[in-house]
């Protein structure tokens, strides 16, 4: 009893759980149950129970309740789907002029909207691409063919890519230093001679259309939610599933709405590269101290003379936080996109690892990681540079860095036509080198993989073998048995311990709604397997963080390790994993423990970080060693902190998991990828992906209100 | 005194969602506590007062008093829940947007206690920055900030950014743009408040200096009583809202309203903010001795040379005509007498 008294929160976390085991026991599998049977209402079999919704009707197989709610949310994905096809091929038609029959055609208004937008996306893609590749489609599109006939010399011939490597260098020596511009100027020539220029500014004219309009729409919104409550309240919720639903799953209503092909990839990369820049404005905003404001209010702002001369000014610095994270999210999405049919090295990555192509994959990814991390480094030094003063200088040292690029300019074009001289006949290397031409070491890595496999085969095989059979097998299987009812109890009384009736009802709606999914299967197998990676990678990160806090130094290099690997598009980490292990559980599980182990290691060191100087020498003071300060001061002070870093982790293991359908795995994403392919894939989709957002959005609430209340109760909120 | 610049009939401010219907119900008899009881704070309650023109009006109170509050519905930052307020003689809270604008970018400057400089500026954008926002033309609003610069004595600095300069520095910048567009009427919250009490002295004389030269009106905030003393032509203390007394630093000192006043002038040294006009007698021509004392001097200041005369000591104005006298004894009333009245 006097336990009872003085932990009353253990025991009722006891009896929860002890509620649970009951329940999972209690309700048994019903006999005839197979699991992953996701779509059996889409198959006919007269074994089905039917319900209608809305006039569709949907199949499922009737168990007891308890064990398995029947997927009463069926109809949602039938439902979208239609919708969506109601509204691009019905809805409203409209006559719109077409320029080239010359005359009215009806439309859907969507449809033309749609269009207008896709042809608006493509025209400025094309125009950067060719300003780096050369064509003349923008020329085209001003004027007609016939007039390139006539005059064939107007088309684009591109920059040479000495031009934009010296450009690169001088930006990255302007915004930071030598250092950044020596990597700059390196990653450049590395890329064209290993032959990877072309898919390379393919990839980067995408970047440099859809981050800027990325920007503009996520600086706008941002502005809008800072100065209306109400815009923020409709932001929100949507926020808030962006930042946790996998990317895979917006890309297939794209496909409906926009089609295949660059354009598409755009828009898709705005809707998912917006939320965070929304939310660093509204953050960098909030940051401003009031008086600030009122300084600007007494000098005699209008509203517009605030906003741009005072607010953003000073929210500089957190605005180009979120240039950076737009960059960030268009690279990751660049990749990705090549699944709708964007060009650039991501579609070569992607086409080499379904040839199991290593070699190539290795070197396409390299490029887009160099490439990230080169413009991470240049938006990140960029937040950070401050405004200097430049009235007392001359000419040439306010000018020199135009000045600078404007010779380079000179030089790479005379470079390039003395190269039409040297290389007579052949390619012209110092314009631009063909992808056929550059340095490989394709095969290098290919006879590398080999190497390994003929090698370390038994032993990578021993190791799979006993990880699946042994580990993976009875943890999927114990997952699996999880019954519906028990998991909304545990869910339900979790959030009720934690952040009250409020909580509870967040946590119950999102779990009903995967419940009610035709997926529940599924989301168990997704569940287990981020469970899984989360584990290892919080053991691997707080273990890792704690020893690198040690030392400042250690600390500091952690800290920029972390900072690299995040810059690396998810995608990138497949292809070393699949070099070792092939294509198995195994090397998923791999791919998202490396993953999420990066956030658990960055919060910890933070966390650790933040606690107080003055409580060290007071700790120091008592005559603590250093395990006893470590447990009984720092973990307790930065503990509420690396709960947010498993927060991340979750989100991070999600969306690896996600992205592993890709080897083959049996959870939501590989519905997500069969989706794509389906011309009916929109709503399942869509679905799919706010299923694996809840999940995600289940442990977010709970840590996020656990950690708030700890930090209220410490004091250091 | 002058005509009146700043005029405010019973004004309120209460935080919170229905406080305008409370404020209407209450009937102008405003008790915090009922008020918090419904979820609202009161800021300020039933202040009324009048600010001469040249006056130097300090507010002074304690953190949560609501004197900050006061200022902010005076510069119409935020809009006071109930009153009227004059600037001018024109109403300030029937002013639309447009009109509230012009108002602050001809007659209003005001300092702050973070400094609140544009951190992308220097020192010379920021002090221009008001009169850019005016739309006057970049060359002169640059001209006029450099002789801002130089009032404030930051000549040499003008192209630093804010964040290279000291705290004094940085307030100096901000004293100089509120000054740019030469407002009438100078709004100063806590503006020393931030800064090491050395640099605060010497600002403090820096900035007598400068009321000297310009002789603004001027509503000072500020939480330091000695700073209020060593300033302020009035003071008004405030406590939870309320004004509880407004008067001159002298009969602050010499007869505290309330017991909450009283407590702050305890510890106040008579000598250093007393006058002998405050303290002397009626004239009385028998029996004077030869010094004569102005009376406005400061006690402090002639004490010693009183404490060494027999008789008593005669008072004069500036037309050396006699118009009171005062005895040694009653100096050593003032300086040790009335602090055991009071302990």
């Amino acid at each position: 009893m006097e336990y009872l008294k003085k932990y009353p929160k253990l025991f009722q976390w006891l009896f929860l759980l002890v509620v649970f085991f009951a329940l999972c026991f209690a309700i048994d599998v019903p006999e005839t149950y197979k699991f992953i049977r996701g779509q059996a209402e889409f198959v006919k079999d007269p074994n089905q129970s039917v319900y209608f919704f809305l006039g569709k009707e949907v199949r499922y197989y009737a168990f007891d309740v308890f064990w398995r709610l029947p997927p009463l949310l069926g109809w949602l994905p039938i439902w979208i789907n239609d919708s969506l096809f109601f509204l691009m091929n019905e809805w409203m038609p409209m006559e719109f002029w077409n320029e080239d029959t010359q005359e009215f055609k009806t439309r859907p208004i969507l449809l033309q909207i749609s269009r207008n937008l896709t042809a608006f996306m493509t025209f400025l893609i094309e125009l950067i691409r060719e300003i780096l590749l050369g064509g003349l489609e923008t020329i085209v599109a001003f004027t007609s063919w016939d007039f390139i006939d006539a005059y064939p010399w107007l088309e684009l011939p591109g920059l040479p890519w000495t031009i934009v490597a010296a450009g690169a260098a001088i930006l990255s020596y302007k915004l930071s230093g030598k250092g950044l511009a020596l990597f700059a100027g390196l990653t450049m020539i590395y890329i064209s001679i290993f032959g990877q220029w072309k898919p390379s500014m393919q990839t980067l004219s995408f970047i440099l259309v859809a981050a800027p309009l990325s920007f503009i729409f996520g600086l706008g919104l941002g502005i809008a939610a800072y100065k209306s409550k109400r815009v923020e309240k409709a932001l929100y919720p949507i926020l808030l599933v962006m930042q946790t639903m996998p990317q895979y799953a917006v890309l297939v209503p794209a496909l409906v709405l926009f089609g295949v092909g660059d354009h598409a990839a755009v828009i898709i990369t705005m809707v998912v590269a917006v939320p965070p820049m929304i939310l660093l404005t509204i953050l960098g905003l909030r940051a401003i101290p009031p008086e600030v404001i009122e300084a600007g209010r007494m000098s005699g702002c209008t509203n517009w003379q605030l906003m741009l001369k005072v607010l953003i000014p000073t929210a500089r610095r957190d605005i180009l936080i979120g240039v950076n994270q737009v960059i960030m999210v268009c690279f990751s999405m660049a990749v990705i996109s090549a699944f709708i049919g964007a060009k650039g090295l991501g579609f070569n990555l992607l086409l080499a690892l379904n040839q199991l192509n290593i070699g190539l994959a290795l070197e396409a990814g390299l490029c887009i990681s160099l490439i990230a991390i080169l413009l991470d480094k240049m938006s990140l030094a960029w937040a950070n540079k401050q405004t200097d003063y430049f009235g007392n200088l001359t000419f040439f040292q306010r000018n020199k860095n135009v000045i600078f690029f404007a010779t380079s300019f000179v030089i790479g074009i005379i470079l390039a036509y003395v190269g039409t001289f040297i290389f007579k006949g052949s390619f012209n290397y110092l314009f631009e080198i063909p992808h056929n031409k550059g340095i490989s070491t394709a095969d290098f890595w290919n006879k590398g993989v080999d190497w390994i496999f003929d090698t370390f085969f038994v032993y990578i095989k021993a190791f799979n073998t006993w990880l699946i059979q042994d580990v993976l097998q009875p943890m999927r299987a114990l997952y699996l048995r999880m019954p519906a009812v028990a998991t909304l109890v545990l869910a339900v009384g979790a959030g009720y311990l934690i952040g009250g009736i409020r909580s509870a009802l967040v946590v119950a709606a999102l779990t009903l709604f995967i419940a009610l999914s035709p997926w529940w299967d599924r989301a168990l197998v997704t569940l287990y397997m981020a469970t899984f990676g989360v584990v290892i990678s919080c053991l691997i990160g707080f273990t890792v963080g704690t020893l690198c806090f040690q030392n400042k130094k250690s600390a500091a290099f952690m800290l920029g390790v972390c900072d690299i690997f995040q810059t690396f598009p998810s995608f990138v980490y497949l292809i070393p994993v699949m070099m070792l292990f092939g294509i198995t559980d195994t090397s998923v599980l791999i791919a998202v423990i490396v993953y999420a182990t990066i956030p658990a290691t960055r919060y910890t060191i933070e966390g650790l970080r933040s606690v107080p100087v003055g409580l060290h020498e007071a700790a120091t003071m008592s005559g603590v060693n250093k395990l006893q300060r470590l447990t009984k001061i720092e973990f307790p002070l930065a503990f509420p902190h690396m709960m947010l870093g498993i927060n991340q982790t979750i989100v991070f293991a999600l969306f690896m998991v996600i992205i592993g359908a890709f080897i083959g795995t049996e959870d939501l994403g590989q519905y997500i990828l069969k989706a794509l392919s389906d011309k009916n894939g929109a709503g399942i989709g869509l679905t799919l992906g706010i299923c694996v957002a809840f999940i995600g959005l289940i442990f977010d609430n709970l840590i996020r209100t656990w950690v708030e209340k700890r930090k209220k109760h410490l004091g250091i909120a | 005194m002058s005509e009146t610049v700043i005029k405010c009939e019973s004004v309120y401010k209460i935080f919170g969602e229905n406080a305008k219907k409370m404020l209407e119900e209450s009937n102008g008899n405003v008790d915090a506590k009922t008020f918090q009881e419904r979820g609202c704070i009161v800021g300020v309650n039933n202040a009324s007062f009048e600010v001469a023109k040249g006056e130097m009006l300090v507010v002074m109170g304690l953190s949560g008093s609501g004197k900050s509050t006061l200022l902010r519905c005076i510069s119409r930052l935020t809009d006071a829940t109930g009153g009227k307020i004059f600037i001018e003689g024109q109403d300030l809270l029937e002013l639309n947007n447009k009109e509230l604008i012009e108002l602050r970018r001809n007659k209003m400057g005001m300092v702050f206690q973070s400094f609140a400089l544009l951190p992308h500026k220097t020192v010379v954008e920021n002090i221009a920055f008001p009169l850019q926002i005016k739309g006057t033309k970049t060359e002169d609003s640059i001209n006029r900030a450099m002789e801002m610069v130089k009032l404030v004595g930051l000549d040499g600095r003008e192209n630093y950014f804010p964040r290279e300069l000291s705290g004094g520095q940085q307030q100096r910048v901000g004293i100089a743009r509120s000054l740019a567009v030469e407002p009438d009427i100078w709004f100063l919250d806590e503006p020393f408040s931030a800064l090491d009490p050395l640099i605060r002295k010497e600002m403090q004389d820096e900035f007598l200096r400068l009321q000297e030269k310009l002789q603004k009106t001027i509503m000072f905030i500020t939480h330091d009583f000695d700073e209020a003393l060593k300033l302020a032509d009035r003071i008004a203390i405030m406590k939870d809202g309320i004004i509880e007394q407004l008067d001159t630093p002298a009969n602050i000192v010499l007869n505290p309203a309330t017991e909450y006043v009283r407590k702050f002038t305890e510890e106040v040294p008579r000598e250093k903010v007393l006058i002998i006009e405050d303290v002397m007698d009626a004239s009385s021509k028998d029996n004077l001795g030869d010094l004569k004392v102005s009376k406005d001097e400061i006690i402090e200041n002639v004490a010693e040379k009183i404490l060494t005369q027999e008789k008593i000591v005669a008072v004069v104005d500036s037309e050396n005509n006699i118009v009171g006298s005062i005895k040694p004894s009653k100096i050593i009333d003032t300086v040790f007498g009335g602090r055991k009245n009071g302990s």
